[in-house]
């Protein structure tokens, strides 16, 4: 049995080819979403991948969250289904309200684009269970809006419940607590502002992102029944 | 209707030109006939003063599938995988307006890309400033960067390097170059217009007043004091619909939609119509009132020459129309048909029904002016070449080594190339930073290395010289990731072409080019010419920035620039001359002197040391390659050590020792690898006659040059600063 990955495109996303790439050399099932289809397919894991959806011309985000898919999406992470968002699908699944927070400009209000050092603070939830509880793993971020904060006592929760799953070994963009991945309270939606589909290929500078999209991928495999 | 006295000269066009227009049509233009000719004969858009000159460069070669006259030119880089490689500038835009003219430049260079039918992959910026003392060059370096930044991030194409060179001749004339590297997938598409009766779409945004006479106004003449008030000449970036024009574009073109396909750039909805029709010996009909405006009441003439962004022209089999609307509405495209193709050979363009231009193709965009302008060479020359070159010492070495690894044009640019998206498509092997951008093609297993260059203080000293230095060096930095040079584009950035002593520049440089591409054998496949750098009779140097293009055996075996392993042998290739310091980076920093003659270039010699390059790395025998170039081999050693985080130690000192550190002699690289390869790789050099010596050995956390010696943490700190501490400035 193979993971099925639904990877949905919004006019301005660019990392789609990427994840699709990234999750098939990993053994994945994948296709490309339409934002405008109101129906996922039939699909275990649904990524909202980086760039630009709509331009992020209002906050980013903020448009990309109406799009008819986002419904589904919805549904699909209320079912329990495993929902990941890269980069730009990080920032929508912050305005769509299925992850806490919300992102804005990096301190130095400069885009960036460059390797980070991740350290992972919980492994037990479906995207990091290759990983072991501080290790660390070397993977690029790119982005102008990856600063993540929240109010004081949702983030008491979130420290309570271990929701913050990754956090920069350097901060590069002053996200709060250093945060650069989340997740929801059921740990089955994460959302992260680096990009584990350009660190699967060693020729390329890394491999830890493997750890991430594998996790996911294992996840499926080992909760699902089998299908004929 | 009778036209008002002088109004061509309002539009860039002189009497003479206004009168041949009156000839060919035997009749007075009308007045949007008139703003057609002016754009379609601008400097920009006919090549009238280069036109004659670029005829004499080699374009042909085993591997180039399609030469200058298209959109890009087209190399096959391994059976069945071909790329787009194109250079452009956007000079004139970014000193008015840095932001929205950067981001445009990036905007029309993917469109020349797209237009042939490849996906752009990646783009290149190659830029030129004054000097950053000056609050306004800070302000334009930050404004430029981002625009850059803001606009390829966002439409997906990642910028993987490029140049950001300070020179005071920049001051008042950025150069904005940007080249762009397209993977052609499926068909090749050309600007044709062949069959009488296909429709013609036009889509993307809406047509506006925007950017009337950009090619006219901004790019065919030279700044002064009221440059400010061209602001509304620049074309104001959509980097949304650029991507969604991309991805559109690239879907008609899969599904077999489009029959013939430019874009839109310079000179607006008259070019594309005008060129298509006349390479296809046809006319066309077109209606404005079919045309998407962004404003109900544009006059005609505004129509045909707006360089509104993000547009495209196809031309569509009438019974595809209705396909290539349900795509274009499928990405959010507003798209429709604006006319048809005849054979009448004209572009007839009515409005209400009643004809407002009707003009031979033809005589729009294959008989324009053509001028051999005056040239003379210019009288300063004997004398500034006979001056000492600025190659004096200044005793304190580290001193002067330091001066010139934190100048500004050395210095890292990683406060510029981190702003930029650089992975996209998870095909950068090597990103920007080192001697040329290693790409693995999507979906192939081939790799690529692209690169540029333009050394203008070179070019300032001997045009000639200059140009064959810039071609060399460019082919040697692909050479050193291990890549064999196949092919160049080329952006000619020039003072004006009506002074004698600019033309003869471009001469030159043409000439020099040529030589060097000959020699090299990497054909000439397109580029651009910007003219009219100048402000109140100041120009730039002459400034022909060479964009490479190289194929590797594998995306494995590519070398970089980073020194590896403590022990490794540090090897030098070619030979050293003590006296190569005009143009230098030493004479320029640290004696502040910009004379004598540029270094002398030995192509038979350039040629053997890109062989033992490439061989050397193909085979797998070294660890590192950088090539010296600015700064000498003090620099290249510096940036080998501070790339690797690993010291080094020269075992001897060689002649005069600041000659030795700094001489800018070309055909020289280091090389490093372990003691087991050494002798290999001395032997392929001495197979060809290339000179070859041990001169130290990696290791360390220090920078030894024998002479004197420095902590890398000093040297990183003075490399990484110079940049962010010189520009935090601006923020103040």
């Amino acid at each position: 049995m193979r993971a099925r990955v639904g990877v949905v495109v919004f006019p301005g996303s660019n990392c789609e080819r990427d994840c699709v790439k990234s999750l098939s050399q990993l053994g994945a099932e994948t296709e490309l979403v339409w934002h405008d289809d109101p129906v996922l397919p039939e699909v275990d894991i649904v990524v909202l991948p980086g760039g630009f959806a709509h331009g992020d011309y209002l906050r980013t985000g903020a448009l990309a969250r109406f799009s008819p898919i986002m419904q589904a999406v919805t549904d699909h992470a209320e079912r329990g289904g495993l929902v990941l968002g890269v980069c730009n699908g990080f920032q929508v699944l912050c305005e769509a309200g299925l992850l806490p927070g919300a992102l804005h400009k990096n301190k130095g209000l400069k885009f960036m684009c460059k390797w980070t050092e991740l350290r992972v603070d919980n492994a037990a939830t479906p995207f990091t269970s290759r990983a072991s509880t501080g290790s660390v793993l070397k993977i690029p971020i790119n982005h102008f809006e990856g600063n993540w904060y929240c109010d004081p006592e949702t983030l008491q929760g979130m420290r309570e419940r271990d929701q913050i799953v990754l956090r920069y070994v350097d901060n590069p963009n002053g996200a709060l607590d250093d945060a650069a991945g989340i997740v929801n309270e059921n740990g089955n939606v994460f959302g992260l502002m680096p990009h584990p589909e350009r660190a699967c290929d060693e020729l390329l500078g890394s491999e830890d992102g493997i750890v991430l999209l594998g996790s996911a991928i294992d996840h499926v495999l080992k909760t699902t029944p089998a299908r004929v | 209707m009778t036209l008002r006295e002088g109004l061509h000269r309002g539009l860039g066009l002189t009497d003479d030109e206004l009168q041949a227009i009156i000839e060919r049509l035997g009749r007075d233009p009308s007045y949007t006939e008139l703003a057609m000719f002016s754009v379609m004969w601008s400097e920009h858009c006919s090549y009238k003063s280069s036109r004659s000159h670029l005829a004499s460069l080699p374009t042909e070669g085993p591997h180039i599938l399609v030469g200058p006259g298209e959109g890009a030119g087209i190399i096959e880089v391994a059976p069945g995988v071909s790329v787009a490689w194109k250079i452009e500038s956007h000079n004139h835009p970014s000193f008015v307006e840095p932001f929205n003219g950067a981001a445009t430049g990036v905007g029309g260079i993917v469109r020349d890309i797209l237009s042939m039918g490849a996906r752009p992959i990646a783009l290149m910026d190659p830029l030129r400033f004054g000097h950053l003392d000056d609050a306004r060059t800070r302000y334009l370096v930050d404004g430029v960067v981002h625009g850059i930044s803001s606009y390829g991030n966002s439409i997906g194409v990642p910028t993987v390097g490029g140049e950001l060179v300070f020179e005071e001749c920049y001051e008042e004339n950025p150069l904005v170059n940007v080249a762009c590297l397209g993977l052609v997938d499926g068909r090749l598409m050309s600007g044709r217009a062949d069959v009488a009766g296909h429709s013609v779409v036009l889509f993307g945004s809406a047509t506006g007043r925007d950017g009337i006479g950009g090619a006219s106004v901004l790019a065919s003449a030279e700044f002064d004091e009221h440059s400010h008030e061209k602001r509304p000449s620049v074309q104001v970036g959509d980097p949304l619909t650029e991507k969604l024009l991309i991805e559109a574009s690239l879907e008609l073109i899969r599904d077999d939609l489009v029959a013939g396909f430019q874009d839109l750039g310079a000179g607006g909805l008259s070019c594309p119509t005008a060129e298509m029709a006349a390479k296809s010996h046809m006319g066309m009909d077109l209606d404005l009132d079919r045309v998407h405006l962004r404003e109900a009441d544009m006059e005609p003439f505004e129509v045909m020459i707006s360089e509104s962004q993000e547009r495209m022209l196809a031309v569509v089999e009438p019974g595809n129309v209705g396909a290539v609307l349900e795509i274009c509405g499928k990405w959010g495209l507003e798209a429709s048909a604006v006319g048809e193709v005849t054979s009448s050979g004209n572009i007839h363009v009515r409005l209400n029904g009643a004809t407002v231009a009707e003009v031979p193709a033809e005589s729009l965009a294959d008989e324009g002016p053509l001028y051999d302008r005056p040239r003379r060479r210019p009288d300063w020359l004997d004398a500034l070449q006979a001056r000492a070159p600025g190659d004096d010492s200044r005793g304190d070495l580290e001193k002067a080594f330091l001066e010139v690894l934190g100048s500004p044009s050395v210095a890292s640019k990683r406060w510029a190339w981190e702003q930029y998206d650089h992975m996209l498509f998870l095909g950068t092997v090597q990103g920007p930073g080192g001697d040329a951008a290693v790409l693995r093609l999507p979906g192939t297993d081939t790799a690529v290395a692209v690169t540029t260059d333009g050394p203008g203080r070179f070019c300032f000293l001997d045009p000639y010289e200059g140009a064959k230095l810039a071609v060399a060096e460019a082919a040697r930095n692909v050479a050193c990731v291990g890549a064999r040079p196949v092919a160049i584009t080329n952006c000619l950035n020039f003072g004006s072409p009506e002074r004698p002593e600019v033309m003869w520049q471009f001469a030159e440089v043409v000439r020099g080019i040529r030589d060097a591409c000959e020699a090299l054998a990497t054909p000439v496949t397109g580029g651009n010419v910007s003219f009219y750098n100048e402000t109140q009779g100041r120009a730039i140097y002459p400034t022909p920035v060479i964009g490479m293009l190289g194929v590797l055996e594998s995306a494995g075996g590519s070398v970089g620039l980073a020194f590896g392993s403590a022990g490794d042998a540090l090897v030098l290739l070619g030979e050293t001359r003590d006296d190569d310091f005009g143009g230098s980076e030493y004479a320029k920093v640290v004696n502040h002197t910009v004379a004598g003659r540029p270094p002398v270039l030995d192509l038979e010699a350039e040629l053997r040391l890109q062989g033992v390059l490439i061989e050397a790395a193909t085979r797998g025998l070294v660890r590192s390659s950088h090539d010296l170039s600015s700064g000498g081999l003090a620099i290249t050693l510096a940036e080998s050590a501070l790339a690797g985080r690993i010291g080094f130690a020269l075992r001897e000192r060689g002649g005069q020792d600041h000659r030795w550190l700094f001489s800018e002699s070309p055909s020289r690289a280091i090389v490093t690898c372990s003691g087991a390869a050494l002798d290999e790789v001395l032997s392929l050099a001495s197979d060809v006659g290339l000179p070859a010596s041990t001169i130290g050995e990696v290791g360390g956390d220090a920078l030894d040059f024998a002479v004197f010696a420095l902590p890398l943490e000093l040297a990183t700190r003075t490399f990484e600063d110079a940049l962010p501490s010189r520009l935090s400035a601006t923020m103040a």
